[in-house]
């Protein structure tokens, strides 16, 4: 086969050119770039020569450290609290700004802190953005991906059925598929607008005026959930065709053998049309896991990261950085860590979802 | 789709004056699409300029505001770039640090009676001059504030610090607005930095020590900071002015229906608000919270790229373009600010006793020009984070911390960015 494919199939290669090139030239080259640039201190644009920085840019990024906070003690060192009883701590910039008897916190910011007995235990982190950007994404990741795959065979199961116009049916719930997602993206920023936004008229509508308007994409609790939702809505039909497809390859036969054997609706489910499934589940857990860290432009148009970084992820953060901020190898630092994640997790999924002999 | 338009310009151009042997000069522009006459302001002027002499041929190409600075980046990294550019003043360092630009050349003598906003300096040397200023102001209503008994500012008694928030106070307490002020915070971007440094600066603060360029510590997070910070924060807490998530349509509209007592917003904005409140409309200087009362300078300005071969052609279209005619012309136009006090008086809106005069006043007192570094560009978008983090209730002295460090760290970078 090899042989065949490097020597006697010129007229083959002459056609993939143009196709090989292109991807070449704009995923392959800027990939192992992406992994050049992230070792260097490469800018968008500077005077200064290119420096090789070897692993500075990964330290930057995911620098760690734990520090126990004691509290203010007073003169016969009893803990000193305020007028509310919450007991009184230094401020941490004074051990990570400029001291030198502390330097492994120099630079470093509170990410999340708990209490201990009086004493409080930090964690402070080099980049508090990136980590927050991180578990923002895991966490958009663990919910869309069953979340969106479920609604989807839902959907496809209700409209695998043979009913007049119910192609009418199947182009609604693909619609929102077609349309730009940063057209979708404008739209629901009016939808979940403050105050007199669609969604809080539709709540107070529906709850006869008890319920508060809220300011859905400007409070920390609800920007993500809502960029969640937003997000499942619009994908739910690509993947709802993919189970479609699944679905229709499934014999006729087997359902048929399975009602004369007097099988219930869910037993059907549970023992035909699941197991006929078991590929496409596969392809559209590692898609939709894919689709998912991918996830920029809601950010983008909607909250840019905010309010308080709680809408920060992965590749906004390397945009962000790499573009606007021309840290082209703190960008290209993101982008490789992200590889790295996803990788993992598509071995994981693989290794899982294998076939077992 | 540009390369056509700028064949077909050339070929018009072709046809229009076959005999004259002029060597073509390309422009770059960014006000495509531009909502008032500035476009066809811009096209008239290198009409006239090429009719007007038989050395240079300038053929301009517009492109929308929002993709214009990408694409001189990407023409830069390209060796592309066109002979004469259009850049926005505090972007400036920066271009002509990287190497986009060369210093400008004309004779400073020239530029001594022009506003300081319009002028771009770069390591001692003129990089840039402007066709127009912008300023900012607090626009309002002169009924507003005498219905509540708030005295009206002037350019040499502004509101004090604690006058201005005793007095939006008392606009809240009556319930008669939605909110007190309108500060913009749903113009996320350049808008930040650009009228809110300001305030900061007024506090005693500002984005950067200006003294050496290289750090912010103790003067974006020392006290007068702080001091800043603590206010800011505390206009979103009491209710005195819509956050993050105000909708752009109330902040264009919500002035004029009602819905904001006072809005700081710029003088393009200011022509609909006199058409609207005729004598009853106010424009009033910033507050004075303790170092004067400061507003921005510097809008979009012209400069000659490193690269073009044809300087001297560069120049002459940018000495054609500083005369009083043209600036008078882009002013009535756009309502922006004409950078001479010769021009201003031959204006619609800015000779003595125009609607928006005060501006021009404005702009020649109190305008401070964004700082003049190329880590600008950086700064001001960690600036415009730090402002949106504590407006939605971070801890004022962690955010700014966090901004000076993260400005430190971006300078350290880049080499301490030139200075």
């Amino acid at each position: 086969m090899a042989s065949k494919l490097t020597q006697s199939n010129k007229a083959g290669w002459l056609m993939a050119f143009p196709g090989i090139a292109l991807i070449a030239a704009f995923i392959i080259v800027p990939f192992f770039l992406a992994f050049a640039f992230s070792l260097t201190n490469q800018r968008l644009a500077s005077p200064n020569p290119t420096e090789y920085v070897g692993f500075d840019n990964y330290r930057d990024l995911l620098g760690l450290a734990i520090f126990t906070l004691e509290p203010e003690r007073g003169e016969n060192g009893q803990v000193l609290r305020d007028d509310e009883g919450a007991i009184e701590y230094p401020r941490l910039r004074t051990f990570t700004r400029n001291n030198p008897d502390y330097p492994q916190l120099d630079g470093k910011r509170e990410w999340f802190s708990w209490q201990s007995g009086e004493n409080r235990t930090v964690v402070l982190a080099s980049d508090v953005v990136f980590m927050r950007a991180v578990v923002n994404t895991f966490f958009f990741v663990i919910f869309v991906a069953p979340v969106q795959a479920g609604i989807a065979l839902g959907l496809a199961l209700l409209i695998n059925q043979k009913l007049r116009g119910i192609n009418v049916f199947r182009t609604i719930y693909f619609m929102p598929v077609v349309v730009s997602i940063v057209v979708v993206s404008l739209l629901w920023k009016f939808i979940y607008s403050p105050g007199d936004g669609l969604l809080n008229n539709i709540l107070g509508w529906l709850s006869f005026g008890l319920f508060e308007p809220r300011d859905w994409l400007g409070s920390t609790s609800t920007a993500l959930p809502s960029i969640i939702a937003m997000s499942i809505w619009q994908g739910v039909g690509f993947h709802m065709v993919i189970w479609l497809a699944g679905l229709q390859t499934i014999s006729p036969t087997l359902y048929e053998a399975a009602e004369i054997e007097g099988s219930n609706k869910w037993q059907t489910f549970r023992y035909v049309t699941w197991p006929g499934l078991r590929n496409t589940a596969v392809l559209i857990l590692i898609v939709i896991t894919m689709q998912a860290f991918a996830l920029y432009a809601q950010i983008n148009v909607m909250t840019r990261g905010g309010p308080l970084d709680s809408t920060q992820v992965f590749v906004f953060q390397a945009v962000v950085r790499g573009y606007e901020r021309q840290d082209i190898s703190g960008g290209s630092a993101i982008s490789v860590i992200l590889f790295l994640i996803v990788l993992a997790i598509s071995l994981i999924q693989r290794y899982l979802t294998r076939e077992k002999n | 789709m540009t390369r056509n338009m700028t064949l077909a310009a050339i070929c018009v151009a072709g046809l229009a004056a076959p005999a004259a042997a002029q060597t073509e000069l390309s422009l770059w522009y960014h006000g495509a699409g531009s909502a008032n006459a500035e476009e066809a302001l811009v096209n008239q002027l290198v009409e006239e300029f090429n009719a007007s002499q038989s050395d240079w041929q300038v053929v301009i190409e517009t492109f929308p505001q929002l993709a214009y600075n990408d694409a001189v980046g990407a023409a830069a990294l390209a060796g592309e770039l066109p002979d004469i550019l259009d850049v926005d003043g505090p972007v400036m360092p920066n271009w002509a640090w990287a190497g986009y630009m060369q210093p400008l050349g004309i004779d400073e003598a020239t530029l001594e009676d022009y506003l300081p906003g319009t002028i771009g300096r770069w390591n001692g040397e003129v990089y840039s001059v402007g066709l127009w200023d912008a300023a900012v102001a607090m626009t309002t209503r002169r009924s507003t504030l005498e219905a509540y008994g708030i005295r009206v500012p002037t350019l040499d008694a502004p509101w004090t610090g604690d006058e201005f928030t005793e007095a939006l106070m008392t606009i809240r307490d009556s319930g008669d607005f939605e909110y007190p002020l309108d500060l913009g915070m749903a113009w996320r971007g350049e808008w930040y930095p650009y009228a809110f440094s300001p305030l900061l600066q007024s506090f005693g603060g500002d984005i950067i020590d200006r003294s050496t360029y290289q750090s912010a510590e103790g003067v974006l997070n020392g006290d007068a900071a702080i001091a800043f910070g603590e206010w800011w924060q505390m206009l979103f807490q009491e209710n005195l002015a819509p956050g993050t998530s105000q909708d752009a349509a109330d902040r264009d509209a919500g002035l004029l229906n009602g819905t904001y007592a006072i809005s700081w917003n710029g003088n393009w904005a200011a022509l609909p608000v006199v058409e609207a409140f005729g004598d009853d409309a106010l424009f009033l200087p910033a507050p004075d919270f303790g170092n004067g009362s400061v507003i921005g300078g510097a809008s979009w300005q012209f400069g000659v790229s490193a690269t073009s071969e044809n300087p001297d052609g560069a120049r002459a279209f940018i000495e054609f373009a500083l005369q009083d005619r043209w600036f008078s012309a882009f002013s009535d136009g756009t309502g922006l600010i004409p950078p001479t006090a010769s021009a201003a008086a031959d204006t619609a809106n800015y000779a003595a006793g125009g609607a928006l005069e005060v501006f021009y006043g404005l702009s020649e007192a109190q305008a401070l020009v964004r700082p003049v570094t190329p880590g600008y560009i950086v700064q001001a978008l960690i600036f415009e984070n730090a402002l949106a983090d504590i407006a939605n209730g971070a801890d004022v002295l962690d955010a700014l911390d966090a901004a000076v460090d993260e400005i430190g760290a971006d300078i350290e970078a880049n080499d301490g960015y030139g200075h």
